[in-house]
């Protein structure tokens, strides 16, 4: 043991190995992540989003007629299953649901095993909610299967951005498919609540400000730490709900994931003095803001009943361009090649 | 009689201050004799039934020691045996291993120190198992350490698990310097820990994982430095599992200064990795304590460099392929380490960061040895044990996961170059691995 007298100063200049290239996605029909789709690709799916939606039901059914496609389901859903869901089905798929409950998942079958099965089953690609993150990675390399996220844990929720930003460009940029970096130039999305435990935060994070915008973070420090700010380019934290709203256009509300706090203590009604979406909190400082929430909402906590069905909500809206969001990125996951990936 | 030659090998001898060509001979588990290169013949006086093994070119050292793995035996044999973890040290030059107790059932008797001392484990380099702290390792209430030592265990520790009541370890290393045995604390405060399993930052936030705190690790090592010091006895020895933190090991420094008895180790992938090389989900990348920033990388380095961290071991910690083809936060911790320590202290530690050859070699040997007190290991002065290990030092290899002779294959170095391949390992005068052709 020679104890030591030297000062130790870290020697940045030192050559130290560098990270892996990641190899995923495998399949070019997945989507894990709203980092796997460059602007070409987000436009892409907008353009097609819209036509699909406009196209005959009738015509619409012989794009992805008879082919299968699983929905493998580890969480509740209700938005995002069902809109998946009638997205395959209106491109003529048929679909098959697997949930953790009511599955041989209960007894013991890991997330690899029952990839492998409905692959063997014929499933073409695959739907996956889960509440670990990171589990449609895995699920991907696995099977090699297009593998479609619908919600991993805290991580992403790729379509729920997708379909968000279909829903700004509705009442901000009317007509326009086509995204560039500066599309949303200008524009201050703020995303309010229970950051921490939210996919639908991360996937907005990384996706709104390579269009442009700004993302402004608003929450206690328990439910929005301060690294957040570090997860890109153009994403800043703002403690006060007054200020921040008064710099926004979009106002993105987010429910305490109380599933997720995992012992984290939170006085309700302090979270609401401080973030509760109100009329007069609206009025008073976002008379024109787009208020947005992914849902399940809890009216009377961070937003009041008044204001989850008042003329600035676009809530329901965001659940019908989810169908059409999700129409077009299930066309992709099984006409590969097209859509391409960043 | 079993005989061994050595000759014309560059001797590089750490404890012993030797580092000059030399010809060694082996004799019955012992080291024999030195001599100048090309001075010792067979059939001169040594016997005609001599093995002789060329060595020319070659660096002739200590066997390494790595005081932390885990061989997984009794109870979890689906991941390692004690034949095949002793195989796969053996394979990356190691020739003494101490094995830590988190086994099934927990290494907390004289029984089961002595079941995995027993020939019919079939160990093919020295091991020393290491006894669990407290009863399960519970943390609850302390073992009989003198009835481990007495059946062969060289330290106390809860691996695994942190000792975390204070009253608990200030008994522990109490009653551990009593009969001589150094303590190795696992330092995570499970409080800031729980569901935790990558480290805590931007990273962990971006990758909607929950995150351990550097202070997770450094809170405890300070507490236990403030225990050791209350204990006002020289005979107390705190060892500090795989620090991982700048912290930790800013505080064994301030601990050091002060006199006290407090060492610590580092495993490879806490000097080379940070937490980006968990990439997208990477299980492989998963271990406890984890992969950190940059800058707590960079502190493990200057560590390594200024002499606060007296040892490299590797926590080699095995699991089947099914275990870790899983999601990430379900992932068992640990990586394997054996075979990839040698070459990749050479690569990075030795040709990138210009540390010497014998203070790498010494970090994997002698000073290990020294911290728990392995006597006649460590060294090849004569009357040792005839623990050698002879690799080409400047060889390039690529290392291949699936060739492993560990029965895992989680390894986050699978495909990375390594420097320095191992020729022979030889464990008490045997040969314990011989690769199978000079590369």
């Amino acid at each position: 043991m020679n104890a030591s007298t030297a000062t130790p100063t870290v020697r940045r200049q030192l050559q130290t190995p560098h990270p892996p290239v990641s190899a995923f996605p495998y399949n070019s029909g997945s989507l894990l992540s709203v980092m796997d789709l460059d602007l070409a690709a987000i436009s892409h799916l907008l353009e097609r989003a819209t036509a699909l939606e406009n196209q005959d039901p009738l015509t619409r059914d012989r794009i992805l007629f008879k082919r299968r496609i699983a929905l493998l389901f580890y969480e509740s859903s209700t938005r995002t299953r069902t809109s998946f869901e009638l997205a395959a089905k209106s491109l003529g798929a048929d679909t098959t649901l697997v949930s953790s409950l009511s599955s041989s998942i209960e007894k013991g079958e890991t997330l690899k095993d029952t990839g492998l099965t409905l692959r063997a089953l014929g499933a073409e690609a695959i739907i996956l909610r889960h509440n670990s993150s990171g589990a449609p990675w895995l699920l991907e390399q696995e099977t090699r299967l297009p593998v479609l996220n619908a919600g991993d844990g805290m991580h992403e929720h790729p379509t729920q951005a997708l379909l968000d930003l279909r829903t700004m460009l509705a009442h901000l940029r009317p007509g326009v498919e086509t995204v560039t970096p500066e599309t949303l130039s200008g524009v201050n999305v703020m995303i309010v609540g229970d950051i921490l435990h939210s996919r639908v935060a991360r996937s907005n994070m990384l996706l709104l400000p390579r269009l442009g915008a700004r993302v402004i973070l608003c929450g206690p420090p328990q439910l929005l730490p301060e690294s957040a700010a570090n997860v890109g380019a153009g994403i800043t934290v703002e403690r006060d709900f007054e200020a921040a709203l008064r710099n926004s256009q979009v106002v993105m509300m987010l429910r305490i994931q109380a599933e997720r706090l995992a012992g984290l203590q939170l006085d309700q009604s302090q979270y609401k003095e401080a973030y509760q979406l109100t009329g007069q909190r609206l009025s008073a400082h976002a008379r024109e803001a787009l208020v947005m929430h992914p849902g399940p909402i809890i009216r009377g906590l961070e937003l009041t009943a008044g204001v989850a069905d008042g003329p600035q909500s676009a809530i329901l809206e965001q659940v019908r361009h989810g169908v059409a969001i999700r129409m077009a990125v299930v066309e992709r996951a099984l006409t590969a090649g097209k859509g391409g990936r960043a | 009689m079993n005989v061994l030659l050595i000759r014309n090998g560059h001797l590089i001898d750490p404890a012993a201050g030797v580092d000059a060509p030399k010809d060694i001979l082996l004799k019955d588990g012992r080291v024999a004799e030195i001599a100048g290169a090309g001075k010792i013949k067979a059939g001169n006086g040594v016997g005609s039934d001599v093995q002789v093994l060329d060595a020319t070119g070659l660096t002739v050292a200590p066997g390494l020691i790595d005081i932390h793995v885990h061989l997984r035996e009794p109870g979890q044999g689906h991941k390692e045996t004690i034949a095949t973890g002793t195989a796969a040290a053996a394979a990356g030059g190691f020739t003494a291993v101490a094995a830590m107790p988190n086994t099934t059932p927990v290494n907390d008797s004289p029984e089961i120190t002595r079941w995995m001392l027993s020939p019919d484990r079939g160990a093919c380099v020295r091991v020393y198992p290491i006894g669990a702290a407290t009863r399960g390792s519970k943390g609850e209430q302390i073992n009989d350490f003198a009835a481990l030592k007495a059946a062969g265990a060289v330290a106390v520790t809860d691996d695994g698990h942190p000792i975390l009541k204070d009253s608990i370890m200030r008994e522990t290393l109490a009653a551990a310097s009593r009969v001589g045995l150094s303590v190795i604390q696992h330092a995570e405060d499970t409080r800031m820990t729980q569901g935790a399993s990558m480290n805590a930052g931007a990273m962990a936030f971006k990758l909607g994982l929950r995150g351990m705190p550097p202070e997770a690790e450094s809170s405890l090592v300070e507490r236990d430095i403030r225990l050791v010091t209350e204990l006002k006895d020289s005979r107390v020895h705190l060892h500090v599992a795989h620090t991982s933190t700048a912290a930790a090991v800013a505080a064994v420094r301030k601990a050091r200064r002060s006199g006290l008895r407090v060492t610590c180790e580092v495993a490879p992938h806490h000097f080379l990795l940070t937490e980006e090389h968990v990439g997208l989900y990477n299980t492989n990348a998963k271990m406890n304590p984890p992969l950190r920033s940059a800058a707590d990388r960079d502190a493990m380095i200057e560590g390594i460099l200024d002499g606060v961290i007296d040892a490299i071991a590797t926590d080699h910690a095995p699991h089947a392929v099914h275990e870790k083809e899983v999601e990430f936060e379900n992932a068992p911790n640990g990586i394997t380490g054996l075979e990839t320590a040698l070459g990749l202290c050479l690569r990075w530690l030795h040709k990138e960061w210009k540390l010497p050859l014998g203070r790498v070699l010494s970090l994997l040997s002698a000073q290990p040895a020294a911290l728990l007190g392995l006597k006649g290991r460590g060294t090849l002065a004569v009357g040792s044990f005839a623990d050698v290990v002879v690799f080409d030092p400047k060889a390039e290899w690529t290392y291949h996961a699936k060739e492993t002779r560990s029965k895992a294959h989680n390894t986050p170095f699978d495909g990375w170059t390594m420097q320095g391949k191992v020729r022979w390992t030889i464990s008490e005068g045997r040969i314990a691995y011989s690769a199978t052709a000079p590369q």
